[in-house]
């Protein structure tokens, strides 16, 4: 049936999602904080949390443009960035952004740079995971 | 909720209390419990908010630290712990730890993602109850009310027993060594402080034993008496069964002399923390009465710890103590006190300021120390280390070491003004401010005039004024904190403070500047200081240059206002005892506070009287802060001339210093960023 299938594909993604590392166990926190008086919980601290480290990586962009970099900024918006990402559950990125700081506290710039590609990177593969995920779980409970 | 506005006194108050009674989820505890969370992040708080609302917590959240703090003030009894993050665009977490901490005692949870130990020290410094690394758990939420029972514990506790049980320090709830904010948290003289704000009155904090029991008045004399038994008995040893045996006085209680032993002991922890970090700044201006009891204790304490750590003589510490300490919640140096948001004793920077006009002053003629509100006087030795000890800052005590001692730098609280007591004038009322500069850069206004108008008032009798008031350090927006006992300005003239009538109040109010560490209780100590010749040595004609000053002050910081209640509690008791003309002062404060107004919101100003020695506080205490008052010499400008247009800081310091013919160090650095102070450990 739909309904089986499409359970059954949430249950597939979700589990390959932790399995490679993309969530941890946060995101289960986040998971169990929803309920029928909050349906879509998670999905609202998902879209909350895309609109809210887009503004980040900006400050952290033009951080990063600016010169002389000013390291204790960069490290302040990475710390902001972390805590954010952490929150919900997002294991590679906070590992990045983990990376990212140690680069920041050594005031290496080229590897501030380099290790800020692949922040965004991460932050930008789990966007589009959780989307597709968030919108089977929708899809699966409609359905149901 | 119905908590009973007096919180140690009457009841635990709190939630605890509040909503079992009133709340229909009373049984539920800890259901209902009133949480309010701040984080600047947007999905941390979601996230919170809907764990703690899923714990049954009752939850208000807030995404900047200002919204929080007014929140907190618009409802003081309206929540029962507090959950910040660390790190925050408009405030740092550990800033606001320390207001509500001085403000409103409530347990504090920090979080944050940072892990480093330096940073989960620090929290615990500044007197945290908890610290939660991010991501939270819903686990780790499910057990805060833990914390408001504790809290609520200790402090009924203390309430009940009046006063530490055993040397000490019944209530620190959190960290034992605490730090001054946590000291200030905990309850001695927070609840005192709570209390204050409330009822602005009564309740010592010292008070605890009962309220029946009349409230001991912590004389210069007891005080010295108490010292000199702590020191034959030995810091490490002294007792307070011992002590009270060696002191021999009757109808003092070992309860007193406990509460008394605890206050002091803070205030050694202060002192010895500060002297690390700065040297001294707090001048703890208490300008209250003595029955202030607790406060002067305070005061007390930190005159004796300074005269412990050598550097005031221990006659002057005592006096300075006996005027009416302020309360030295501050742990030794650490500025949180904020306290402070500040604390009582954050009249640290202003202090620092202060001191350094005072010392001037003191030195000619028993000027105002340091200490604002307490005229001691000091020694040009004093005014000078005392302005170096501004320039560290951060709560920095100022110490004006009786003559002979210098204060150095290490007089966390307490500005020993006592000095001039000596010389001139019987006990002023010893405005222990404390340096609670570091916090109290704003104690400002707000802050600065009640505790002016007490200060002035009272005296003395602001004790219970001004504890409070001065325990805002830091944010004073509100003038809450400045309950200074400034408020009782009414009753200066001829308090117990010799301070001399508003003048000495009046300088506090309008300080502004010196609020920030007015907040250190101006205790006047009303009897304490026999001579708050302070002032009136200083130039007692310039009124103005005292309104102006403080003026300038309070804008500047609140806490500066604060300290320069202090000063002016203890002016005006000095003056009063003087003789000196409170109504000079009142017509001066009155329009310096109202220029202050910024920073002073009361108008208690009127009730300050002769302007000139708060001036001279003011000055002192401006020199002392390290208000970013310029240390120019308010001198007896006249209104005029101190009114600067903004009452910059640096025009009331040069008013002040100019008086002071002090050097003046201006300090213009104080930051007050509530850490800045010295010495937070970190």
């Amino acid at each position: 049936m739909d309904r089986n299938r499409l359970h059954n594909q949430v249950a597939s993604m979700r589990r390959s999602l932790f399995d490679q590392g993309y969530l941890d166990d946060q995101f289960i926190q986040l998971e169990e904080l929803q309920d029928d008086t909050n349906p879509n919980f998670v999905q609202e601290v998902v879209t909350l949390f895309y609109n809210d480290s887009t503004r980040l990586i900006q400050n952290i962009e033009q951080a990063l443009n600016s010169r002389p970099i000013e390291f204790c900024k960069l490290d302040d918006y990475m710390h902001q960035f972390k805590g954010s990402s952490s929150s919900i559950g997002a294991k590679k990125v906070t590992n990045e952004c983990t990376a990212f700081r140690e680069y920041c506290n050594a005031e290496n710039a080229e590897g501030c740079i380099r290790s800020f590609q692949q922040v965004k990177q991460e932050h930008a593969i789990l966007k589009r995971k959780l989307e597709v995920y968030l919108q089977t779980v929708r899809q699966a409970s409609q359905t149901a | 909720m119905n908590v009973s506005s007096v919180k140690g006194s009457m009841s635990i108050s709190s939630s605890t209390s509040t909503w079992k009674a009133g709340d229909t989820i009373s049984d539920q505890f800890p259901a209902g419990l009133r949480v309010l969370v701040v984080d600047d992040d947007p999905t941390c708080l979601m996230i919170l908010e809907k764990m703690l609302i899923a714990c049954l917590y009752k939850v208000t959240k807030c995404n900047r630290a200002e919204t929080a703090l007014s929140k907190l003030r618009e409802n003081k009894n309206g929540y029962d712990i507090v959950l910040s993050d660390v790190h925050m665009p408009d405030m740092d977490g550990f800033k606001l730890l320390e207001h509500i901490g001085l403000e409103m005692d409530l347990p504090v949870i920090m979080m944050s993602a940072d892990d480093g130990k330096q940073v989960v020290m620090k929290g615990v410094t500044h007197g945290a109850c908890d610290y939660l690394i991010k991501p939270v758990r819903i686990e780790a939420l499910k057990n805060i009310w833990q914390h408001v029972v504790r809290k609520r514990k200790n402090e009924w506790k203390e309430f009940e027993q009046s006063g530490s049980v055993e040397e000490g320090d019944r209530q620190p709830k959190q960290s034992d060594d605490a730090d001054y904010s946590s000291s200030a948290n905990e309850g001695n003289w927070k609840g005192s402080k709570k209390r204050k704000d409330e009822e602005e009155e009564t309740d010592e904090r010292d008070d605890t034993s009962t309220l029946k029991k009349p409230r001991v008045v912590w004389s210069v004399e007891l005080h010295q008496q108490f010292v000199a038994a702590v020191n034959q008995l030995g810091i490490d040893k002294a007792v307070p069964k011992k002590i009270l045996e060696l002191m021999n006085v009757p109808g003092l209680t070992r309860e007193n002399v406990a509460s008394h032993l605890q206050k002091y002991r803070l205030y050694l922890r202060r002192l010895s923390g500060v002297s690390q970090h700065q040297s001294n700044l707090s001048t703890i201006i208490s300008a209250q009465d003595p029955t202030f009891g607790s406060l002067s204790s305070l005061s007390g304490l930190d005159l004796q710890t300074l005269a412990a750590t050598g550097q005031l003589p221990a006659q002057s510490l005592a006096r300075l103590q006996a005027a009416g300490l302020g309360r030295a919640t501050a742990k030794s140096g650490i500025p949180i006190t904020l306290v402070d948001q500040r604390n009582i004793f954050s009249f640290e920077n202003p202090k620092l300021r202060f001191g350094e006009g005072q010392q001037q002053h003191m030195t000619n003629k028993q000027q105002v120390n340091l200490l604002h509100g307490i005229p001691t006087t000091m020694e040009p030795k004093q005014l000078v280390s005392l302005r170096h000890a501004a320039q560290s800052i951060g709560n920095m005590n100022m110490q004006v070491p009786p003559h002979g001692a210098q204060s150095s730098q290490n007089n966390p609280l307490l500005m020993q003004m006592g000095q001039q007591q000596q010389q001139q004038q019987q006990s002023r009322g010893q405005i222990l401010v404390d340096s609670t500069i570091n916090h109290a850069p704003r104690l400002s206004s707000s802050m600065g005039q009640p505790i002016l108008s007490n200060g002035i008032a009272t005296n003395v009798s602001s004790r219970n004024g001004i504890p409070e008031n001065i325990r805002a350090p830091g944010y004073s927006q509100t003038p809450s904190m400045l309950n200074f006992p400034m408020n009782h300005a009414s009753e200066l003239p001829g308090n117990s403070f010799a301070l001399g009538s508003t003048p000495g109040v009046s300088i506090l109010t309008s300080k502004g500047a010196f609020q920030e560490d007015v907040n250190s209780e101006i205790k006047g100590s009303g009897g304490l200081m026999p001579s708050y010749d302070v002032f009136n040595d200083l130039d007692q004609h310039k009124p103005q240059s005292w309104e102006l000053q403080n003026v300038g002050m309070a804008f500047d910081t609140s806490q500066h206002s604060n300290s320069l209640q202090g000063n002016l509690d203890l002016t005006q008791s000095a003056l009063g005892q003087q003789g000196f003309s409170s109504g000079q002062m009142n017509g001066h404060n009155r329009s310096a506070a109202v220029a202050s107004k910024a920073m002073f919101s009361t108008g208690d100003v009127k009730e300050l009287g002769s302007a000139q020695n708060v001036n001279q506080h003011l000055n002192n205490l401006l020199v002392d802060n390290t208000i970013r008052v310029k240390s120019e010499r308010v001198c007896d400008t006249s209104p005029a001339n101190i009114f600067p247009d903004h009452f910059g800081q640096d025009d009331l310091m040069s008013a002040l210093l100019k008086q002071q013919e002090s050097v003046a160090s201006s300090e213009n650095e104080f930051d007050f960023d509530g850490y800045s102070m010295n010495n937070i450990p970190v």
